[in-house]
């Protein structure tokens, strides 16, 4: 679902500055965006693809990279990042936070904008822009803010941000909870064709909550978040969509019931997208409750790292995610990275921050899914490139000869250990410390420049 | 004892259970010498360390820990650096650099004793965390019924109150049905934790306690009070009505108030108790808190010997009437 006025985005981080050829060679390339699963070459060129396809010549002077039995595919998008930067640079800044999308295989990540000041006026967007393309490892995108200063109670000027570059807007963090407000935000967004993302919450049925509502809350003496607060919210937006004809997107999907919404909707002709993070397609609240519901639990109770918003739910619900995945009622997965400093989860669990720092064990997770036979690999690598970037209308995502030389090689078998302390962002909160994860990026690729290298 | 802390029931065996109790009897007859003092925990500071106000609780512990012969601190939120602003964490590392052996503590975030049982050596016992559990005042409340009834494997106990935000509701609801006990949780639909009951009986075939059915949750009061042995009712807050949890005290009185017409409904001779401090009149009528069923008192009683027995155990005390 591209930008319906069939502009080209402009890119955020000009790394076109890259000049030489690098080939890769021998790796089996999947590239869902245009349908090749195979063992061939890459060749990129100055910043852009030259030519996929087999038997490269590698012109005089060019970098080879062996990929024989690794796969390579276009770099990973993530449209759903907390780079923290302006603001919050204790948790993470831009040259941070892209380090580690690099790191985890992200060429190009999309910022959210609950930074101070938010990000809803063209300054903002411009410091951004201009931070990332001066300390920046990867592409970066700006999300505008819906309302200004994320307050909820009035549009940002819509067009004004899209004149500076973003490409959705979103007042995640909070959720839009008027309706009027949201009816008005989606009307209005056709102007720029931008989709308005919803963090779906309603604050009413979930005050002073700290995890999913069920057994395990019950027994933690925890207040609870019902599905139903994510569940009423994209029912009522789907409605606000089919009435102004408005590109709807649903944020960090948690719950079985909200894809029957959503389905429901795509049904009757609403423009309607939704994306799930890869801690709601393998965590649930068990987690929070520790050894208490696993003697190989590796967390104990009420560890603040299992903390996030919207909650991790129950077994049913991680399977519907990753079957909608599947059948494509869910479009992309989206990270929604969020780095935490110390003092912010080191506390009770009610004082806690919410959020997991996930851009570097993403795709061990989601490769998890594919190891267990709940996604193919294929569909597992569409999710991450061509999907998210087709949603948000980047041009990004696909490695067709023309496009930016964003490769991510990785290995699906490789087995390393989760260790926060290595991680590039300076986020450390992740559930998954200390978790042995398969699958890993060994080299990720911006422009033809290699970025992020493990393959010593 | 072979644990560091004691933060909730919900992990104690049947057998823990029963040290706890037989080592309170013990406990129960110090106290009923002319010199109310025995030497285990001579020379060993004990910190009290309630974030929440509470009267019989602190009190409690403080004269349970006076009777071992240990040095008591007390701390309590106000007037304390927690007004400026310090964190637990770092309350918790000046307890443990002032060389606390025991840190006793109430605290209105559930799962707070449990960051804090991580980060220090000396041992934490759970005087109440929020919503989540409060395991001295379950063992008193298990005390009291073995005392009286005899014993309380197969007994009927009805908890009657504001289940969702009760502490003393959890924390008994482990220790009666770890003890074969059936427990009945009643309260109005806004005021029932749901899963609880499935979390319970999950956890209890966890801990290899295998009994048909051992909680189950009603609203209605009838049902709940229906062949109960023990009835305990739980104070219902104003606080629920002004969140709208309940319309009214009135309402939540005339319907689920223990008054002396509905104990009657209960068996014949069952023991009327509540943790205190009571609403008379809201959850429980005067005449039924103060006539001749009421273990009220002998409630509070106990929780002296309760403690003394748990921290006597921490310590490192062995079971048994020898003290």
């Amino acid at each position: 679902m591209s930008n319906p006025n069939n502009e080209a985005i402009r890119l955020a981080a000009a790394h076109g500055r890259f000049l030489g050829s690098l080939v890769i060679r021998g790796g089996r390339v999947i590239d869902p965006g245009q349908g090749i699963d195979a063992i061939t070459d890459i060749a990129i060129r100055d910043g852009f693809v030259d030519a996929v396809g087999i038997g490269i010549d590698a012109p005089p002077g060019a970098q080879v990279i062996d990929a024989r039995g690794l796969i390579v595919t276009p770099g990973f998008v993530d449209v759903h990042t907390h780079l923290r930067e302006p603001g919050f640079e204790y948790r993470e800044t831009i040259a941070t936070g892209t380090a580690a999308a690099a790191a985890g295989g992200f060429t190009t990540v999309c910022a959210m904008p609950n930074t101070e000041p938010a990000i809803d006026t063209t300054a903002v967007v411009d410091f951004i822009h201009d931070t990332a393309r001066r300390q920046g490892s990867v592409r970066v995108y700006v999300i505008g803010a819906i309302t200004r200063g994320r307050k909820g109670k009035a549009l940002a000027d819509l067009i004004e941000l899209a004149n500076a570059g973003v490409v959705a807007y979103s007042d995640d963090g909070d959720c839009v909870t008027d309706s009027a407000l949201m009816r008005n935000a989606l009307a209005y967004s056709r102007t720029t064709g931008r989709p308005v993302v919803q963090h779906a919450e309603d604050r009413a049925l979930t005050t002073g909550a700290q995890m999913h509502e069920g057994s395990v809350s019950a027994r933690l003496g925890l207040a609870g978040w019902p599905r139903a607060a994510e569940e009423v919210i994209v029912a009522r937006d789907c409605e606000l969509a089919a009435l102004t004809g408005a590109h709807l997107h649903v944020a960090h999907v948690s719950s079985a019931g909200t894809l029957d919404f959503i389905r429901r909707a795509r049904s009757r002709g609403v423009h309607v997208t939704a994306e799930v993070t890869p801690h709601h397609l393998t965590l649930t609240d068990s987690l929070v409750g520790g050894h208490w519901w696993s003697a190989t639990a590796s967390l104990p109770a009420y560890d603040t790292r299992t903390k996030v918003n919207p909650p991790l739910r129950e077994t049913p619900d991680s399977l519907a995610m990753a079957a909608g995945l599947r059948d494509g009622v869910i479009d992309c997965i989206a990270t929604d990275h969020a780095p935490h400093g110390t003092t912010d989860k080191h506390c009770e669990y009610q004082a806690a921050a919410s959020g997991i720092s996930n851009l570097e064990t993403a795709l061990g997770s989601v490769l998890a899914v594919v190891h267990a036979g709940g996604l193919t690999l294929v569909e597992a690598i569409a999710a991450l490139t061509i999907r998210p970037a087709r949603v948000f209308g980047l041009a990004a995502g696909t490695l067709l000869p023309g496009m930016a030389g964003d490769v991510t090689i990785l290995d699906p078998d490789r087995e390393w250990c989760v260790d926060p302390t290595q991680f590039r962002s300076k986020g450390r909160n992740t559930p998954l410390a200390g978790h042995i994860l398969r699958g890993q990026v060994i080299q990720t690729i911006v422009g033809g420049e290699v970025i992020c290298d493990r393959s010593a | 004892m072979r644990r560091k802390d004691v933060l909730d029931l919900d992990d104690f065996t049947a057998d823990e259970l029963r040290e706890v109790l037989e080592t309170t009897a013990a406990m129960k007859e110090v106290l009923a010498r002319p010199i109310r003092r025995v030497p285990p925990l001579r020379g060993k500071t004990i910190v009290n360390c309630f974030y929440e106000a509470s009267t019989r609780t602190r009190v409690s512990f403080e004269l349970a820990a006076k009777n071992l012969s240990a040095d008591v601190v007390n701390i309590t939120a106000s007037g304390s650096s927690v007004e400026k602003g310090e964190t637990l964490v770092d309350t918790t590392r000046t307890l443990q650099a002032l060389g606390a052996d025991m840190v006793i503590m109430r605290h209105g975030a559930s799962g707070a004793p449990y960051l804090v049982a991580r980060e220090l050596e000396a041992s934490v016992i759970n005087a109440g965390d929020g919503w989540h559990a409060h395991p001295t005042q379950a063992l008193l409340d298990l005390f009291t019924v073995q005392s009286r009834l005899g014993s309380i494997e197969g007994r009927r106990v009805a908890i009657i109150g504001d289940i969702l935000h009760s502490r003393v509701a959890r924390s008994a609801t482990w220790g009666f049905t770890t003890l074969g006990a059936q427990v009945v949780l009643c309260a109005p639909p806004t005021l029932l934790p749901i899963g609880f009951a499935d979390a319970v009986n999950t956890g209890l075939r966890a801990k290899g306690i295998v009994t048909a059915c051992p909680v189950t949750v009603t609203h209605d009061v009838d049902e709940a009070l229906r062949d109960a042995d023990v009835v305990m009712a739980l104070r219902v807050q104003r606080e629920r009505m002004d969140s709208g949890l309940l319309p009214s005290l009135r309402e939540y009185s005339r319907e689920w108030g223990i008054t002396r017409e509905r104990i009657a409904k209960a068996r014949f001779g069952a023991l009327v108790m509540h943790p205190g401090p009571m609403n008379e009149g809201v959850e429980i009528s005067p005449e039924v808190a103060y006539g001749p069923q009421s273990v009220i008192e002998a409630q509070v009683t106990n929780g002296v010997a309760v403690r003394m027995a748990v921290m006597y155990l921490l310590a490192g005390g062995r079971a048994g009437p020898a003290v």
